[in-house]
């Protein structure tokens, strides 16, 4: 474990060096890059929450990344047109502004996840993941027929939402902001898991009918866990919206749940920086490879394939030191 | 009118119902046999489609064109049997699903690297172009007629390999109990090679029948994947009873939903608004169905609790 804590440090040094590295040669192309794996390694947390530590194999995290993005997309656009959202029953605007935005994008999502939740884990095994699947294909094709936001062709946001006293346009600033987010992100995770909470969620990951046995009603818990887990990703949608300044119904497709689980398998499920690493990694390897020959992801799909067969446990437990009584 | 128009868009339903058939009796028997979930089951409809336009291409037959599909999909399977999903058996489902997400990568790039990125035509032969007059007034497109006919034949064929073959004792045993039968001295891997190969064959057929009314693409698997996996969880996993009832469920309701959900929809509220919430419903009408299947029958119509 000592080892991968060690590499977990410098992990946090490179995300401080590379954007000012960037800024300094004046590449603002790897600042967005590094900022793009934030954001993702904020949402495959998110994920590693419920799938890596309580087990909840969701397959539908795209919804709550994409509805994330939808409700920062269409507030601004409501900003920028300065046209009403509702007039009824209250009136309300769209907004800018990412202080008022936060809070809308973490409350929907969370509510969302409820929703999701509360009829999802009624089932277990295979049928979650397969309507945990629906549920993001419903979102999804909801996007896709709904007019008044873009449709199939997304919504543009001209500018990327304010901060008061920041210039949120500046690469840079907007990659601190993002890391500030990762970072409490991490941080809440990591009080979560150590808490008497997170002891119960991942004992139910190892035998859910034990810990109902010793008088625990494991579905509030395993419902709670799902809301923190799509509360987090929801909000790294919100990010990834600000990051293009554009959101289309793209993110709320099957793929983007694949892909937000690869980074948690990458990099080693039920591990803090895992999701993190993995998206580093799966980002890192997009842009070699998409360098070399266009043909990228065939070359990503075989990695992939050879990493599950031999590798398993994630590319940070090649950092991990057994100790001595550890089998 | 609108009654010849119903009588259409269910024939059309029981058409796609019928190719779904195809793609999810493999999906569930693969299921129910290795208890593997196959998110690269959409590869082997798109496999078939294209070793069906290449053979159609170099010998104008569209019958060897099916008989190409049927055959490139099931070498296919059989190879990627042996080479990767072989492993994953004992492995959990987790890393299932992401081994056969990243074989989906690995599968589309692979056909467009051979096939490049332009979509490919398949022919409809003569004889079954043009349409074929049903009752008095309703005339209908025969290619869709056969298709109808050979997923109907094919849910024959399935329904007498199970029930009444060798073959299909050692599937339905394999279902029940896998190391009993390994202990009886059944060579379960082959068994498996077989199964897997079955499911692939029929998912290339689907994708070479499809390839002719739409087009051969990279990625033309992919949503009818997702609907093949919506059709056995409705069904219940592992259950061909299941996938069949499922699979006619999910055609007709997601065709006839589409077109009258909007008209119905026009009874309530202004024109312009139902087209526009009718049709984004319609087309999450399946996704309801399941959900709603699933929070009454957490284990889908025919499955095992």
């Amino acid at each position: 474990m000592i080892v991968e804590k060690i590499f977990n440090k410098w992990i946090l040094v490179f995300l401080f060096l590379i954007p000012v590295l960037g800024f300094i040669f004046e590449e603002p192309y790897y600042i967005t890059l590094t900022t793009k794996v934030v954001i993702l390694g904020i949402a495959g947390i998110g994920l590693n929450l419920a799938l890596g530590y309580c087990g909840l194999i969701s397959f539908g995290h795209a919804a709550f990344f994409g509805l994330g993005g939808y409700v920062t997309g269409i507030l601004s656009f409501h900003a920028l047109n300065s046209e009403l959202m509702f007039s009824w029953p209250f009136v309300t605007s769209g907004s800018s502004n990412m202080l008022v935005i936060w809070p809308i994008v973490i409350l929907s999502s969370a509510f969302l996840a409820l929703i999701i939740g509360l009829l999802s884990l009624r089932t277990t095994g295979v049928y979650f993941i397969m309507i945990t699947l629906a549920f993001a294909q419903m979102l999804y094709f909801f996007a896709i027929s709904w007019p008044s936001y873009g449709g199939e062709d997304g919504l543009s946001i001209y500018m990327r939402n304010s901060l008061p006293m920041v210039n949120t346009m500046d690469p840079l600033t907007f990659y601190f902001i993002c890391l500030f987010w990762l970072l409490l992100v991490i941080f809440i995770s990591a009080k979560l898991i150590n808490s008497s909470f997170g002891m119960v969620f991942q004992a139910i990951k190892q035998n859910e009918e034990r810990v109902k046995s010793v008088g625990i009603e494991t579905f509030k818990v395993k419902l709670l866990v799902f809301v923190i887990s799509g509360t987090i990703t929801g909000l790294a949608g919100s990010l990834y919206t600000d990051l293009n300044r554009f959101i289309s119904p793209s993110v709320l497709n099957w793929q983007m749940s694949g892909e937000i689980m690869v980074f948690v398998i990458l990099g080693g499920i039920a591990r803090l920086y895992g999701p993190l690493v993995g998206a580093a990694f799966f980002i890192v390897l997009e842009q070699t490879l998409g360098s070399y020959t266009e043909n990228w992801q065939f070359w990503l799909g075989l990695i992939l394939i050879l990493e599950i067969l031999y590798v398993r446990t994630g590319i940070l437990s090649l950092f991990e030191k057994k100790l001595k009584y550890e089998k | 009118m609108t009654s010849i128009l119903f009588f259409e868009q269910l024939l059309n339903g029981i058409q796609f119902g019928t190719m779904l058939f195809l793609m999810s009796a493999g999906l569930t028997l693969i299921f129910g046999v290795m208890g593997l979930i196959n998110l690269a089951h959409g590869s082997f409809y798109m496999i078939g489609a294209f070793s069906a336009a290449l053979i159609a291409g170099l010998t104008g037959s569209f019958w060897l064109a099916l008989l190409a599909s049927l055959s490139g999909a099931a070498i296919a399977g059989v190879l990627i049997e042996i080479l990767i999903i072989r492993r994953l058996y004992r492995r959990d489902h987790l890393d299932q699903v992401l081994a056969t997400f990243a074989l989906i990568l690995l599968l589309s790039e692979g056909v467009r690297w051979c096939f490049g990125a332009f979509p490919l035509y398949l022919d409809i032969p003569e004889n079954l172009n043009g349409t074929l007059p049903i009752l008095d007034d309703i005339i209908y497109s025969k290619y869709r007629l056969f298709i109808i006919f050979m997923g109907l034949l094919i849910a024959t064929g399935l329904y007498i390999l199970i029930t009444k073959t060798r073959l299909g004792v050692r599937i339905r045993a394999g279902q029940n109990d896998r190391q009993m039968i390994s202990a009886l001295g059944v060579d379960i891997s082959k068994l498996y090679t077989i199964v897997f190969a079955l499911g692939a064959s029929l998912a290339g057929l689907a994708g070479a029948m499809i390839g002719a009314i739409q087009s051969v693409e990279v990625g033309m698997g992919e949503p009818i994947l997702i609907l093949a996996f919506v059709v056995i969880v409705i069904g219940g996993i592992g259950s061909i009873k299941g996938a069949l009832i499922g699979s006619i469920l999910v055609g007709v309701t997601d065709t006839i939903g589409r077109i009258f959900l909007p008209e119905l929809l026009k009874i309530f509220m202004e024109p312009a608004n139902a087209t526009s919430v009718g049709s984004s419903i319609g087309s999450m009408l399946i996704y309801i169905l399941m959900a709603l299947i699933l929070i009454i029958k957490p284990s889908g119509l025919f499955g095992k609790t």
